[in-house]
């Protein structure tokens, strides 16, 4: 019988597999790079054409979001240790101080350009002008009570004209991002704590009461007014396209990537557009960053070489290969700088 | 039948008692073909479920196989690409292919002229058309200085449109495609030289960035590498344990505490396995992130207990007669376990190894935390090498801003599809062939 000969031969195989797989850990010729999603279709687009180039291995890109990428990246100095990080916000000090800590002590911030966090409606739906403080109002839990200045209430409003006599009578419906997302982060620091601000007697709780403030800026309807729609934006965008009335919120790449079908709404008076969300005109926006450990500068081969091509003009130009992916680049005169540190390998001021 | 609240009984006449039989028969009947409907709408549901799920799917998906496709009649300027003359590898790498393209492109339309214009024209190809251009010409540097006649890849745009994925009326001001883009595609089109082919990229092709351009090769090797490990690592493994609890060990607490464990593990949810490789693998015995070996490694931890079962299962159904006449004569017990035993036990152990295998190959969680969901456009060739896997590669797609990957989406979704159909049906044909019915 033929099978009976199977049981041997896979046991060889087993332990020929075991002892040809330990691994060589005193090399890798590639790059890796983990962090946020966000900024992972501009990194994997110059990782894609880099290692076209022929010269040097395709670098690795991994998804695992801004917070885990740091976590990864400040773990240590050596090549098992990931050699770049993405970011959709700035590193903060306690993670830079967990770096040093493992040795990590010199890192090099790049700018690499603006997203621009975006409320969209398909272009079936009426087009909208509104402001951070109308969507605050449609979208907060608790809002202030215009009869009573200083008193909350639950939010009462179910259409957008009950936030604003200007807006027409459509109901409210928004799709947008859950709380685990940066996106979600971006879209309560860039747009809600603005459009709460604009009452007089919050603001001043920013300064007195940060967790009240926090509390009523931050927390968002849960009567399905506001739609947690998952992390996944495309398929917000394909709700958008069944639902005329619903207005999404998702980054500009996504816009820019569905023009035919979508309209960007302007955010008090401004249209999400390349140009003005480059000159930061449009209120909605966020850099983006990625940090190199210098120390593996120089040791996997390549990472000089990468940086390079990360700030060329090929890439981070305006009419470069990242613009058409939906990335805003900083302006000439930001970029210049932006790249001589960066070739420098100038180390990260805080 | 009651006179003053008092029943009164009288013995029921032979036709009573019939119609009575009858009655009770006819609900007894109505019982039993409703319950086999209540089954049926069961099976039919299900179906209908699975049913759309493909449909949606295929429906999605099946445009994945032809892509658009320009036809160029590409000079190898030998001034673009080897000015030198030496026909050095190294120069021909480097050398702009992006040139040709252009020049074939301006070629086909003479009257263009002007920065945008011809910006706008190279748009229409794909910028994999200059790499392919590169990729024959290291393959047959004797190209240079020669004429072809090649189909290179569109854009994503151009596939899209003629896919009817963009419709032709919602062009305008904002639209992805300009008036003057269209015209030249429709020329283009009338003169034979655009048109929708087998898309041979998607198969040969690892990821990347531009839909037209990404294929599901890296996933799929990244796939075979990690299963062919797992298969290697947990057949054995749940082989030798199953044989040795059901034939070897003696009843008692603690093989009655290793069944429940492993009957435990079955049910763990697949994440705790990953952050266990992580801990383990790659934290304490340093394993490279992103390698099949360590995901394989994990996958082992997670197929051990369906092959244990599956296999145990088999081995008890082997009736004792058999051992009993083995032992009879003359034979050891390990005589009696290899040969006979075991082959009789074969097809059921294969088939729950196949049902695990499945299982594995559909697995995405634990590959999150050992580093597997990433961007790798290399083909991996090796055990080590960083790879991803099919329904990564799935999750990865689906979460892509650009158009074109809703379609590679399903498209991958119909190659993962196809490889569990096959292996399910592997099992069910395994063992209709060899089981032996006692």
């Amino acid at each position: 019988m033929a099978r009976r000969s199977l049981l041997p031969a896979v046991a060889v195989a087993a332990g020929l597999a075991l002892s040809t797989g330990t691994p060589a850990q005193t090399a890798r010729d590639y790059i890796s790079i983990v962090g946020s999603s966000t900024v992972y279709p501009f990194t994997t687009t110059v990782a894609e054409r880099f290692g076209r180039g022929g010269r040097f291995r395709t670098p690795k890109v991994e998804s695992t979001g801004t917070g885990g990428g740091i976590k990864l990246f400040c773990n240590g100095v050596g090549v098992q240790h990931p050699d770049i990080v993405n970011a959709s916000r700035r590193i903060k000090p306690s993670e830079v101080e967990a770096c040093t800590k493992n040795g990590v002590k010199e890192i090099v911030e790049i700018k690499i350009g603006y997203d621009g966090l975006t409320l969209s409606r398909s272009r079936k739906g009426t087009p909208m002008k509104l402001t951070r403080r109308d969507v605050f109002l449609a979208l907060a839990k608790e809002i202030p009570d215009p009869a009573k200045p200083g008193a909350l209430i639950p939010n009462p409003h179910r259409t957008w004209r009950d936030v604003n006599p200007t807006l027409p009578a459509e109901r409210i419906e928004v799709l947008g991002p859950p709380p685990t997302s940066g996106t979600r982060d971006s879209f309560v620091e860039l747009v809600m704590e603005p459009g709460c601000s604009a009452f007089e007697w919050i603001r001043k709780l920013k300064d007195s009461e940060e967790n009240r403030f926090r509390r009523i800026c931050h927390t968002l309807r849960e009567d399905g007014v506001y739609v947690e729609a998952g992390e996944n934006d495309n398929l917000i965008v394909q709700k958008l396209g069944a639902n005329p009335n619903a207005v999404g919120i998702f980054g500009y790449s996504f816009l820019e990537e569905n023009e035919d079908r979508l309209r960007g709404l302007a955010l008090d008076g401004v249209v999400p557009t390349y140009e003005s969300i480059a000159d930061g005109s449009y209120p909605a926006s966020r850099a983006l960053y990625i940090y190199v450990k210098k120390a593996h500068v120089g040791v996997i081969p390549g990472l000089r070489e990468f940086i390079a091509e990360y700030v060329s003009d090929r890439a981070l130009g305006e009419e470069g290969y990242l613009a058409d992916k939906g990335l805003v680049p900083p302006m000439d005169g930001e970029r210049d700088r932006i790249r001589a540190d960066a070739l420098a390998l100038a180390n990260l001021k805080l | 039948m009651s006179e003053e609240g008092k029943p009164v009984r009288r013995p029921r006449t032979p036709r009573e008692t019939q119609e009575l039989v009858e009655r009770s028969l006819r609900r007894r009947y109505g019982a039993e073909r409703r319950f086999r409907a209540y089954g049926l709408c069961a099976v039919i549901l299900g179906i209908a479920f699975v049913a759309f799920l493909f449909a949606t799917i295929l429906a999605q998906g099946v445009s994945v196989f032809r892509q658009a496709y320009v036809q160029l009649d590409v000079f190898y300027d030998p001034e673009v690409i080897d000015p030198s003359g030496t026909r050095r590898e190294d120069d021909l790498r480097l050398a702009d292919y992006e040139a040709l393209v252009r020049t074939a492109l301006r070629a086909e339309f003479p009257g263009i002229e002007g920065r945008r214009d011809v910006r706008q024209l190279t748009r229409l190809v794909s910028s994999g058309a200059a790499h392919e251009l590169q990729r024959r010409v290291l393959a047959n540097p004797g190209l240079v200085g020669q004429r072809e006649r090649v189909w290179l890849l569109a854009s994503a745009d151009v596939d899209l449109l003629l896919k009817g994925e963009i419709a032709r009326d919602e062009i305008g001001e904002e639209g992805r495609l300009s008036e003057e883009q269209l015209a030249w595609i429709d020329t283009l089109r009338e003169r034979g030289r655009l048109e929708l082919r087998f898309n041979r990229t998607f198969f040969v092709n690892g990821d990347s960035r531009e839909p037209e351009q990404a294929g599901v090769r890296g996933a799929v090797m990244g796939s075979f590498f990690t299963l062919l490990l797992t298969l290697i690592l947990s057949f054995p493994i749940g082989v030798a344990a199953a044989v040795y609890l059901e034939e070897f060990a003696p009843r008692n607490r603690w093989t009655d505490l290793i069944e429940v464990n492993i009957n435990n593990l079955a049910a763990v949810p697949s994440i705790v396995f990953g952050l266990l490789g992580l801990a383990v693998f790659i934290g304490f015995f340093g394993l490279p992130r992103s390698a099949p070996l360590v995901g394989a490694l994990v996958l082992t931890l997670l197929t051990l207990p369906t092959i244990i079962i599956a296999a145990r299962a088999a081995l008890k159904a082997v009736p004792p007669s058999i051992r009993d006449a083995a032992l009879a004569m003359g034979a050891s017990p390990i005589q009696t376990v290899v040969h006979h035993v075991l082959p009789l036990a074969m097809p059921g152990i294969l088939t729950g190894t196949i049902i695990g295998m499945a299982r594995a190959l559909g697995e995405t969680a634990p590959l999150l935390m050992i580093g597997m969901v990433a961007f790798i456009v290399d083909v991996p060739s090796g055990f080590t090498d960083p790879a991803t896997a099919l329904p990564v590669q799935i999750f990865l797609w689906s979460d892509s801003p650009e158009r074109g990957f809703v379609e590679r989406t399903s498209g991958a979704i119909i190659v993962l599809l196809a490889f569990l159909i096959v292996m399910n049906t592997a099992a069910v044909l395994l063992r209709r062939r060899f089981e032996r019915r006692w």
